[in-house]
C-alpha cells in the first residue's frame, strides 16, 4: 500500500502516464476521439464542458478555440466537407450548445460529417433549470442523424466512438452527445477502443443486381439520359466512378449544388448546375431527359422547382444509400438503394451498351451556345460580381477549395468559377445558413492546409460571423475572404425587385462599415476594390499575402443572379432577366 | 441606398421561355409522372403501423416528434413492453395517402432504436379500451348497453358509473354513441394496440433483438 501512494504524485507528475492511463470519463472521451484518428476539434470553453477541455491538456489533437459556437459547428462542418472524415466541434451546456445549432442544422440538411460534444450540467441538477441547463438532447433530435445523453462514465467514451461512426457510416450526418458534468468527471476505466456503429444501424451497401440490370437497360435505351449528380457522389467518393461511367457513355452530366465538384465543369459533357439559379443549358436538359440517372441526391425544391414540372418525361433511376430519400419527392421508377461508389460500379458493369442519343449531345451543345453564362461585360465601374469571381479563380490552382456564405454571391461563386475537383466547394445548401463562409474557410484551411482557401462572402453574411477573423489570425491561416459588398441583403432585394413591388424593407444598409479597415484591427490584411483597374492588383496581393486577407470588393449594386427559376416554377422556364419573372 | 437605374442592366442572353422546347409529360404534387388528362391524386388511407423499438429513454419522444415535424397525420399511438426485456412495441394509427404512409415507415426505420417495422395488413388483430364516466340517473338502462357491449362497469355511484368496453376502433365509436343518451362526463381511450392475425410475426427480428 504505502509503496502504491509513494508512486502516486509521480504518476500525476508523468505527462506520459497521465495521457495514457484512462482515469475519468473525460479521458476515455478524449481517448474515443484519439482511437477515431481526430486531430482537429473546434469549440469555444465553458462551465460544464470543463472537464473534457481539461483532459485534452495532454492530447496531440489540436483544438481551435472559435470566436463563437455557431463558428465552431460551421468549421467543423466545413472540415468534414474537406477531409471527408467527421469535423469535430464541442460547447458547454445551455448557450453554448443552441450557439451550435444552426451549425448542427445545417449539416443535417447536407449530409455532412459532424460530431458535437455538448457539456451539460451534472445529472442530479437536470431538468431543474439549472444554471445553463438547455435540453440539448430534445433542441437537437430534429438536426441531428442521432444524439445520446450520456449516462455513465464508464460508457461515455463508447457513446463518443459511436457517434463518430454513425456520423461517418452510411448516409452522413451530425451527432451529438451530451456530457452531463459528473459523467465526465467519474471514474472510467476502459479503453473505448475503434469507434463502431450499434447493431440496429445497417447502411446498403450494393444494391439488388436485378434492379441494377433492369436499370442499366433502361438506360442503354433512352434516346436523351442525363446524369444527375448529387451531394452523395461526393460524399461516397464515388466521383471518379461517375466521371468514368458519364465518359464511357457519353451522357451529359448535371450537378446539385452539393453535387459540384463530382464533375470537371470544363468538361464538354458538363451542364454543372441545374435547379433555382442553374445554367440555362442543365435546365433544359434536365426538363426534357426522357432517363435520369440520380446519385446521391434528394431532389431538393431549389433543385426540381415545381414537381409538376420537374422532368415530367424522364423515367428517374435513383441511386441512394438513404431509402426514405427514394420516391420522397420525385417518385423513383428504378430505385437502386446502395452506396453510390458501390451502385455505379454495378451498374458500369450491368451496362448492355451505351444510349444512341448523338442528337441529345448536339442538342446539348446547341443550348450551350443558346444559354451563354455570359453576364454583361467589364466596361464602366462598378465592378461586376462574377468578374471577381474569375478573376481570383484564374489566379489560383485548380484544386483551389471556395467557401461561401449564403445569398447571391454564393451564387455568382457557383456560376462563374470553373470547380474540378470534389471536396472543392464548400457552401451551406440545404440550411442557407447566412455565416457561414468566415468558420467554413477556416475549417477547410486546417482539412486542406496545402491548398488555396478563397471565400467568397456577402457584406450581410460577413457581419454575421465575421469575428472568426480574429481565430483566422491567431492560427494564422493563410486564406483569402473576398466580401462582394453591394451594401444589401441582396438575395432578398432580388426577390423584392421581382416579387414585392421593389419595395426594399429590412434588406439594404445604409451605412456598413469599412470591411478592409476592420479586418486590419483583427490583424488581417485588408484590401479595397473599387473599380476594374483595381481588381488585378488586388487579387495577386491578397493571394500572395501569408495569412488571413479580406477583400472588400464594391460591386455593381443592380447586378442580380440569373438564371432564375422562381421557387415552385418550372425549370424549363427559367428567367434571364427581370422581366421574364 | 438609391438604385441607379442605368446599372440596371443585368441578366443574360437566350430564348425567352416561350420560345422553348416543353415537354410532353406532368408530374403530381407528390412526383409522380401521371397522365396530363388523369391527374390522380391518392385518398388518405387508414393504416396501422407497427414498431418493435429498443426501450430507451426517450424513444417515445423522438417517434412522436417524427411524426409531428413531418406532418404525418397520426390518429393514435399506443406503447407498451413485449415479452423481450428491453423491448417495446408502438402501435401506431395513421392516416395517409399512399406515399405518406410509404414515407412514414421508412422515416421511423431510420430512427436509431427502432428495430423493425411495418404495416399491418387489412385483417391485424386489434383492440382499443375505452373507459366511460356517464350520469348515474338510470343504472338499468345504463347496465343493458353495458353487457350489449361485452363491457363491465368499474365503478357505480350515486351520480356517476364507470364502465369500460373493448373492442376494434367501430365497436368502441358505436358504444359512445349508445351511452350519449345519459349523458357522458367523461371518456378515455387508450388507443389500439395491435398484432398481425394468426401464425404471422408482428415484428421479424433475429435473436439479438429478443
Amino acid at each position: 500500500m504505502s509503496g502504491e501512494q509513494a508512486q502516486a504524485p509521480q504518476d500525476v507528475e508523468t505527462t506520459d502516464a497521465a495521457t495514457e492511463d484512462i482515469e475519468t470519463g473525460a479521458d476515455a472521451v478524449v481517448r474515443a476521439l484519439e482511437n477515431a484518428g481526430v486531430e482537429h476539434l473546434f469549440g469555444v470553453q465553458g462551465g460544464a464542458i470543463m472537464p473534457v477541455y481539461d483532459a485534452l491538456y495532454h492530447s496531440e489533437m489540436e483544438h481551435i478555440t472559435m470566436a463563437h459556437e455557431q463558428g465552431a459547428a460551421h468549421a467543423a462542418d466545413a472540415y468534414g466537407i474537406v477531409s471527408g472524415d467527421p469535423g469535430v466541434c464541442m460547447a458547454t451546456s445551455g448557450p453554448g450548445a443552441t450557439n451550435l445549432v444552426t451549425g448542427i442544422a445545417d449539416a443535417n440538411m447536407d449530409s455532412d460529417p459532424l460530431i458535437a460534444l455538448t457539456g451539460q450540467v451534472p445529472t442530479e441538477f437536470v431538468g431543474n433549470d439549472a444554471f445553463q441547463e438547455t435540453d440539448t438532447i430534445g433542441v437537437t433530435s430534429p438536426i441531428t442523424k442521432a444524439n445520446v445523453f450520456a449516462n455513465d462514465s464508464e460508457t461515455v467514451g463508447t457513446d463518443v466512438g459511436t457517434a463518430f461512426a454513425l456520423a461517418k457510416r452510411g448516409r452522413q450526418g451530425p451527432t451529438l452527445v451530451d456530457l452531463p458534468k459528473d459523467v465526465t468527471k467519474g471514474v472510467a476505466s476502459e479503453d473505448p477502443g475503434t469507434p463502431e456503429t450499434p447493431d440496429t444501424y445497417n447502411p446498403p451497401e450494393t444494391a439488388d443486381p436485378e434492379a441494377v440490370a433492369e436499370a442499366a437497360d433502361v438506360l442503354a435505351e433512352a434516346d436523351q439520359p442525363v446524369i444527375l449528380a448529387g451531394g452523395g457522389v461526393i460524399k461516397a467518393e464515388a466521383s471518379e466512378e461517375i466521371r468514368a461511367f458519364a465518359k464511357e457513355h457519353e451522357i451529359p452530366v448535371i450537378t446539385t449544388m452539393p453535387g459540384i465538384g463530382s464533375f470537371p465543369e470544363d468538361h464538354e459533357l458538363s451542364l454543372e448546375m441545374a435547379g433555382m439559379h442553374g445554367t440555362g443549358y442543365a435546365n433544359m436538359a434536365i426538363t426534357l431527359t426522357d432517363c435520369m440517372l440520380a446519385v446521391g441526391t434528394r431532389f431538393d425544391d431549389r433543385l426540381t422547382g415545381g414537381l409538376e414540372t420537374f422532368a415530367p418525361d424522364a423515367e428517374v433511376i435513383h441511386v441512394e444509400i438513404d431509402p426514405a430519400e427514394v420516391s420522397k419527392n420525385v417518385e423513383a421508377d428504378y430505385p437502386l438503394i446502395g452506396d453510390a461508389k458501390a451502385v455505379t460500379k454495378q451498374l458500369a458493369t450491368a451496362m448492355p451498351r451505351s444510349p444512341a442519343c448523338d442528337e441529345w449531345r448536339e442538342q446539348v451543345q446547341v443550348w450551350k451556345e443558346e444559354y451563354p453564362m455570359d453576364y454583361a461585360a467589364p466596361e464602366d465601374d462598378p465592378v461586376k460580381p462574377q468578374y471577381v469571381v474569375e478573376a481570383f479563380d484564374n489566379a489560383t490552382d485548380d484544386d483551389a477549395i471556395v467557401t461561401t456564405g449564403v445569398g447571391q454571391h454564393q451564387m455568382w461563386a457557383c456560376q462563374y468559377w470553373t470547380y474540378k475537383e470534389p471536396r472543392t466547394w464548400v457552401s451551406s445548401h440545404g440550411l442557407g445558413a447566412m455565416g457561414y463562409g468566415v468558420p467554413a474557410t477556416i475549417g477547410a484551411k486546417l482539412a486542406a492546409p496545402d491548398k488555396d482557401v478563397v471565400c467568397f462572402d456577402g457584406d450581410g453574411s460577413f457581419l454575421m460571423t465575421c469575428q472568426g477573423l480574429s481565430v483566422a489570425v491567431r492560427e494564422n491561416l493563410d486564406i483569402t475572404i473576398v466580401v462582394l459588398n453591394n451594401a444589401a441583403i441582396g438575395m432578398v432585394r432580388q426577390w423584392q425587385d421581382a416579387f414585392f413591388g421593389e419595395r426594399h424593407m429590412a434588406s439594404e444598409y445604409p451605412w456598413i462599415p469599412d470591411f478592409d479597415t476592420l479586418a486590419e484591427a483583427f490583424g488581417a490584411r485588408g484590401f479595397r476594390i473599387d473599380t476594374y483597374d483595381e481588381v488585378e492588383e488586388v487579387v495577386e496581393e491578397a493571394l500572395d499575402y501569408d495569412g488571413p486577407s479580406v477583400v472588400d470588393a464594391h460591386i455593381d449594386p443592380g447586378e442580380n443572379v440569373y438564371p432564375m427559376v422562381p421557387s415552385g416554377g418550372d425549370n424549363g422556364q427559367f428567367a434571364l432577366s427581370e422581366d421574364q419573372l | 441606398m438609391s438604385r441607379n437605374q442605368d446599372l440596371h442592366r443585368n441578366g443574360l442572353e437566350g430564348p425567352a421561355p416561350e420560345e422553348r422546347t416543353r415537354p410532353v409529360g406532368r408530374r403530381n404534387k407528390q412526383g409522380i409522372r401521371v397522365d396530363p388528362d388523369v391527374e390522380a391524386e391518392h385518398e388518405p388511407r387508414r393504416t396501422i403501423i407497427s414498431a418493435y423499438v429498443k426501450d430507451e429513454p426517450g424513444v417515445l419522444a423522438r417517434v412522436s416528434g417524427l411524426f409531428h415535424r413531418r406532418q404525418f397525420n397520426i390518429e393514435s399511438l399506443t406503447v407498451g413492453p413485449t415479452q423481450n426485456e428491453g423491448y417495446s412495441r408502438i402501435t401506431l394509427v395513421i392516416e395517409e395517402p399512399e406515399p405518406g404512409i410509404d414515407q412514414a415507415k421508412k422515416q421511423l426505420n431510420k430512427l436509431l432504436p427502432v428495430v423493425h417495422v411495418r404495416e399491418l395488413d387489412a385483417e391485424p388483430v386489434a383492440r382499443e379500451l375505452v373507459i366511460l364516466k356517464v350520469n348515474g340517473d338510470e343504472p338499468d338502462k345504463v347496465q343493458a348497453i353495458t353487457e350489449m357491449y361485452g363491457g363491465e362497469t368499474l365503478d357505480a355511484g350515486p351520480r356517476t358509473i364507470t364502465v369500460q368496453i373493448t373492442g376494434d376502433e367501430g365497436k368502441i365509436d358505436d358504444a359512445i354513441d349508445a351511452y350519449e343518451q345519459f349523458g357522458i362526463r367523461e371518456i378515455a381511450r387508450t388507443g389500439q394496440a395491435a398484432l398481425a392475425r394468426g401464425e404471422e410475426e408482428t415484428a421479424r427480428v433475429d435473436e439479438t433483438h429478443t
